[in-house]
């Protein structure tokens, strides 16, 4: 039992890693591709690696996936804020289709 | 000293799960290094120990985890979505919304779930003003009020239980 719950959370999480890449590929500018990558890549590995816990239990893999988990889900947003700041910064413009840009007034 | 001590008993608790199962061995070395790094860093690590001793936060955070994963499992979907339209129904633009959280591990944690939930994430702080931009895939108002409303507020009130 434990182990088709398990699986069913990886293959979702694979599906969401997917979506990421896809998005990645999709999406037109910097900012928009960062909303992709950091969501569904966030969720897809945290999905992975959850499902990793469900089939080991609390075992010495499974509790380092669980750590895995607690550490991407402090540190991926951290990463997309840096990346975001220092492109805007750098003067990578918004889409052209964008609606506003609340940042670049305000600078 | 206090923030020292809580920083040391967090790295060890940590060290142990990563080298799980427990011995004497990496017992020994846990202590070492989690006593060199509370050492180092500890002083940085909480301004207001005291805080850590108020039962009523664990609760509100325990609140906050399912609150924030339905939040971010709702955030994939949505992106999801978006992504494989064909005719991609995106809107992107940077906004401004205000915060009355003013510590700054309650900011970051306000940040961090921005990033991870429905079509938004934080592009800079402003402590001073209060003030964080937020790039929204789908901006639904370019007003400030109006967005504060629609993207900060359901965290805001948690968070400002948790770490003010």
């Amino acid at each position: 039992m434990n182990n088709i719950i398990g699986y069913t959370f990886v293959v979702l999480g694979l599906m969401f890693d997917i979506i990421g890449c896809i998005g990645l590929i999709r999406l037109p500018d910097v900012y928009n591709r960062l909303q992709a990558t950091t969501k569904c890549v966030t969720m897809g590995t945290c999905s992975i690696l959850f499902g990793t816990l469900i089939i080991k239990g609390f075992t010495a893999t499974g509790l380092k996936a669980f750590l895995c988990i607690l550490f991407l889900l402090l540190t991926a947003p951290v990463a997309a804020h840096a990346l975001s700041r220092g492109a805007h910064i750098s003067g990578v413009k918004l889409w052209d289709k964008s609606v506003c840009d609340k940042y670049e007034e305000d600078k | 000293m206090i923030s020292r001590l809580i920083l040391f008993v967090i790295g060890f608790f940590i060290w142990t799960m990563l080298s799980w199962p427990p011995d004497l061995q990496h017992a020994i070395i846990g202590v070492i290094v989690a006593a060199f790094v509370a050492f180092i860093t500890g002083d940085l690590f909480t301004s207001r120990p005291a805080n850590f001793a108020h039962i009523t936060r664990y609760l509100w955070f325990v609140y906050y985890v399912p609150v924030f994963l339905w939040e971010c499992f709702k955030a994939n979907i949505d992106v999801a979505l978006r992504v494989l339209n064909p005719k991609m129904p995106i809107k992107p633009g940077i906004v401004k919304v205000k915060t009355s959280l003013k510590s700054d591990t309650a900011l970051t944690f306000l940040a961090n779930s921005i990033t991870l939930t429905p079509g938004t994430f934080c592009v800079d702080i402003s402590r001073k003003e209060g003030v964080l931009y937020i790039h929204w895939i789908n901006v639904k108002s370019t007003d400030t009020e109006q967005a504060t409303k629609l993207i900060v507020e359901k965290f805001e009130r948690i968070l400002k239980r948790i770490f003010e």
